[in-house]
């Protein structure tokens, strides 16, 4: 009786693994499979004949790749130089100094970042960035990406620099150095791992987005991926799959490529909200 | 170099008076202990003298200088701190030299100092290593270097020793003491053990919620505790604490029905004036001053033997008097063959009576 | 009271914070403000009402709330049940449930398996929003997409998903998109549960669902909360369905983030918009005081 109860557990565990596998790895295994397929349909298949022709032709395609090289990193590494930066000296400030009234500003920080969202924020960012003259610039959807993930950097760096014991400054300071010193030769190294780690989340956020860019830009030389992908597979007439699989393949592999860096470099570390 | 005055120094947060006017006078070249329990104040006062906390008020001077207000790296100073803030991302000789570097010291002459500084503490073939390879009793010694290598007027540690073995903790008392004889600066050691502050130091702090209680060389505030709180921090197991009743008309102690005549006490007038107003006394005695014996004795209290602990050069004997253990030091080899009822006699020379708040009457 | 000394002085303090407080101060404080301006205008993008926007008073909330046609297709109470259930759908039941399920599954066991579906999981999470969009509207095709090829092998028929069950789809979608967060935030919070709980209740002879519901589901429980609210909130904000249905067919998957789009971005009523922005950020708020409530609750206890 207990030995078949056993089984029973066991085959229902056996039974949800191969659903779940089934529900989340298919639509990933036909991203993986059609751009290797000279034939693709909509249906995962073993590629037959294998081709590498479509990444061929992605590259051929001035758009597509402007689109990926071009504009998604300048957009996508200006966002995470300025969400960096900034989020590194605040984070710093709030931890190691006593500025008045800077814990209500963390406090308006996790209020409003709740609260002022992508869907409530539409309207009054495009008409910001509209009055600044910034439609139509790399610099406008930049700022807008900054402003947007700030919130969410400034406190995962915050709890990072309060993980770091005082003493490596304090004894910085009573060995002589200037504030400024014991910030560049200490503070800054021993942050460097959570800088590597906003850094590659605002990458990865900015490099994936969609709404802000498609909001903000409007010529198609501007365009990130994410707006070419999204046109090429909306536009009129049957879209051509395996070109667009090729390049979204291709558009995907530097966000997978970081979070496999992150996970080998500083192991699996659980950072509360992450990713929205 | 230069020794250290604390005038009226005080320190609280919000309400707390972590640091309570504290006044000491520390000399030239001696090696000085704060001594006291967890959270008496012992870092804060530390973290004072090295500019790391603002003294809410009284002033510090470092020599001829007045340094309340300067800034850390204007007081030329040197510490170490309990969790040695070794930087992990810089090897030993950055480390240790970067007291060095940031006085603007060519990288030469920094090398050559770094590696007499380990040298010294026996860590100079370490010096390109990480503090993460490092054993713990390497990575003290290498604090202590960064300590030493920039000559500096005072030296300042917080527990230094308190994350190392019982082992390594008496080994590295042991070049510790040498090496400031050796340099021969100002030291201001901060622990809560007693032994350690005794072995290392020229003069000791009791500290005790934020107030210096006793300050003097260790043997003299061990032989002569100012109040029961210091009596009963010093010394492994401490001063053996007893209620009492004086008695003028017999010239008695009576402590719990035993009575001991103080004909020969050395301070009876000092109790007979404190036994105008009160007659309740706390009779204090070392554990090495009681004499113990298996059969009644003259002037002796009467307990029954509640413990053994033999240690080797010395035994303790805990024998209960009324429910409270009182300790007994015997100097012998071979474990002590005592059982059931005992009798103490103390050395009527070396008793102390306290008020019962704890105040030193003779 | 702690008080940690200052390494950095105040001074410097502040100039280190000046950046990230224009950066608030333009794009998360003053959009607060002027929304709730604007909602009260008639501003467009184009033409005279652009330059010149007048005052209307309530009459963008009350075309909002326009009980006539409120729960029509295409009407602002009709996205916002849509969203009710969208989020009750691919949030509650989907993400958390499934994300909870996932962790306790794989609690405490270890193997290929386990590393397989994690892997899975959360590339379904990071990939960029317009690839997993595609590859599920391939995946849901009619005629040629898997799913269905795997539905009719099993006897199901061939459902055309984006047209007869458009709901479900982006549900399905949705919960496949963001299961990552929680089934990682419960993992985490298993995995800091002392072993010696669970070996307690195994010596007192607990089977296996009595440990999950007298040990390990009350420990859970404060996260479960956060998680809830979390995703609650990041799902009723979401925009990545539009990139699958776009709001269709017939405004059935019209959640009011995309109606907050087709108002402001199709239709360039940005007043309009402003006021369903108004309506967002109120039930934002409500959400997010609940959550800071639960969470100061929650440092009280640990
Ligand atoms: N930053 C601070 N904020 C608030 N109170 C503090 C702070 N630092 C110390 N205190 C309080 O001041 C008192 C003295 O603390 P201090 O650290 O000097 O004790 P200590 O003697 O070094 O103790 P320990 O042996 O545990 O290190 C304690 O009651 C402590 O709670
Ligand atoms: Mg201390």
């Amino acid at each position: 009786m207990k030995r078949i109860k056993h089984l029973l557990g066991e085959a229902a565990y056996y039974i949800f693994i191969l659903v779940v596998m089934a529900f989340f790895g298919l639509p990933l295994l036909w991203l993986v499979l059609t751009p290797f397929n000279a034939r693709a349909t909509l249906a995962v298949e073993i590629p037959q004949p294998f081709t590498l022709d479509n990444f061929q032709q992605v590259l051929n395609n001035t758009f597509a790749v402007r689109a990926l090289v071009q504009n998604n990193m300048i957009i996508a590494v200006g966002a995470m130089l300025g969400v960096t930066l900034i989020a590194t000296l605040s984070a710093y400030a709030l931890s190691r100094a006593r500025v008045p009234g800077s814990s209500q500003l963390t406090y308006i920080l996790i209020l409003f970042s709740s609260v002022v969202t992508g869907t409530a924020a539409m309207v009054p960012i495009f008409l910001i960035i509209f009055n600044l003259g910034l439609i139509d610039t790399y610099l406008g959807v930049i700022v807008v990406f900054i402003g947007g993930l700030l919130p969410a950097a400034i406190f995962i760096m915050r709890d990072f620099v309060e993980g770091i014991p005082r003493s490596y400054e304090e004894s910085a300071l009573v060995a002589g150095a200037a504030p400024s010193r014991v910030f560049l030769d200490v503070a800054l190294p021993l942050i460097r791992p959570g800088m590597m780690v906003i850094a590659i989340w605002s990458f990865v956020q900015a490099w994936g987005s969609f709404l802000i860019p498609f909001i903000l830009l409007r010529s198609p030389e501007r365009m990130p991926a994410s707006i070419a992908v999204y046109s090429f597979y909306t536009e009129a007439g049957t879209p051509n799959i395996t070109l667009v699989a090729a390049y979204s393949l291709l558009y995907a592999i530097p966000v997978v490529i970081l979070y496999l860096f992150v996970n080998w470099r500083y192991g699996f570390r659980f950072f509360g909200g992450i990713k929205r | 170099m230069s020794g250290i005055q604390l005038d009226r120094l005080s320190k609280h947060f919000g309400s707390v008076a972590a640091v309570d006017e504290v006044t000491l006078q520390i000399q030239d070249g001696e090696f000085f202990a704060l001594l006291g329990p967890s959270g008496c104040g012992k870092t804060t006062t530390l973290r004072m003298i090295a500019g790391l906390e603002k003294a809410t008020a009284g002033t510090i001077k470092i020599g001829d200088r007045d340094v309340t207000t300067l800034a850390p790296r204007e007081r030329d100073i040197a510490m170490v701190f309990q969790d040695y803030a070794l930087y992990p991302h810089m090897n030993l000789l950055d480390n240790i030299g970067y007291p060095l570097k940031v006085r603007g010291i060519p990288r030469a002459e920094l090398q050559q100092r770094v590696t007499e500084a380990a040298q010294s503490l026996g860590i100079d073939h370490l010096l390109n290593r990480r503090p993460a390879q490092l054993s713990g009793g390497q990575q003290q010694r290498a604090a202590v270097a960064r300590a030493i290598v920039h000559h500096a007027q005072v030296f300042l540690f917080d527990e230094p020793l308190s994350n190392l073995d019982a082992k390594l903790r008496v080994e590295a008392r042991g070049f510790l003491k040498h090496l400031q004889r050796q340099v021969g600066v100002t030291t201001v050691y901060v622990t809560h053990d007693q032994a350690e502050a005794m072995a290392l130091a020229d003069h000791i702090a009791i500290m005790e919620q934020g107030k210096v209680v006793q300050m003097g060389p260790p043997l003299e505030v061990y032989h002569r505790p100012r109040t029961t709180f210091v009596a009963s921090f010093l010394g492994s197991p401490p001063m053996n604490l007893l209620r009492g009743q004086l008695d003028l008309a017999a010239r008695q102690v009576r402590v719990n029905n035993a009575a001991i005549s103080l004909e020969q006490f050395r301070g009876w007038d000092r109790l007979v004036e404190h036994a105008q107003q009160n007659v309740n006394v706390v009779m204090g005695i070392r554990p090495e001053h009681l004499t113990i014996a298996q059969h009644e004795i003259p002037q002796s209290l009467t307990g029954e033997v509640y413990a053994i602990q033999p240690l080797g050069a010395e035994s303790l004997v805990i024998v209960q008097i009324k429910g409270e253990p009182v300790s007994v030091r015997l100097f012998t080899d071979d474990t002590p063959q005592f059982s059931g009822r005992v009798w103490l006699a103390p050395d009527l020379q070396r008793v102390f009576f306290y008020h019962p708040d704890g105040e030193l009457i003779a | 009271m702690e008080q940690k000394p200052p390494i950095l002085s105040w001074q410097s303090g502040a100039l280190f914070l000046v950046p990230a407080f224009l950066f608030i101060a333009v794009f998360l404080l003053f959009p607060f403000v002027w929304i709730f301006y604007l909602s009260f205008t008639n501003q467009t993008l184009l033409g005279a009402n652009a330059a010149n926007p007048q005052f209307v008073g309530f009459e963008n909330y009350a075309r909002l709330f326009d009980f006539d046609s409120w729960l029509n297709r295409g009407q602002f109470g009709s996205a916002l049940f849509i969203t009710a259930q969208f989020v009750i759908g691919s949030a509650l039941i989907g993400q958390v449930a499934l994300g909870l399920a996932l962790a306790i599954v794989f609690f405490r066991r270890k193997g290929i398996l386990r590393e397989l579906v994690y892997v899975l999981v959360i590339f379904a999470w990071i990939i960029p929003d317009v690839v997993v969009a595609f590859s599920w509207v391939a995946f849901l095709n009619r005629d040629e997409g898997t799913f269905n090829a795997i539905l009719s092998r099993l006897g199901f028929g061939r459902p055309d998903w984006q047209l007869e069950h458009a709901l479900l789809s982006v549900i399905l979608f949705n919960t496949w998109r963001g299961t990552a967060f929680s089934m990682l935030l419960f993992s985490s919070a298993l995995a800091t549960i002392p072993p010696s709980y669970l070996e307690t209740a195994e010596v007192a002879g607990a089977s296996a669902f009595q440990k999950l519901r007298d040990i390990l589901l009350p420990l859970l429980q404060g996260h479960i909360l956060t998680d809830l609210i979390l995703i609650t909130l990041w799902t009723f904000n979401t925009f990545s369905i539009f990139l699958l249905t776009a709001g269709g067919p017939a405004y059935r998957t019209e959640v009011v983030s995309i109606y907050t789009y087709r108002i402001a971005f199709q239709f360039f009523d940005f007043g309009q918009g402003a006021a369903i922005a108004v309506v967002v950020m109120l039930i934002n708020l409500a959400l997010a005081l609940i959550y800071l409530i639960l969470l100061r609750r929650q440092s009280v206890y640990t």
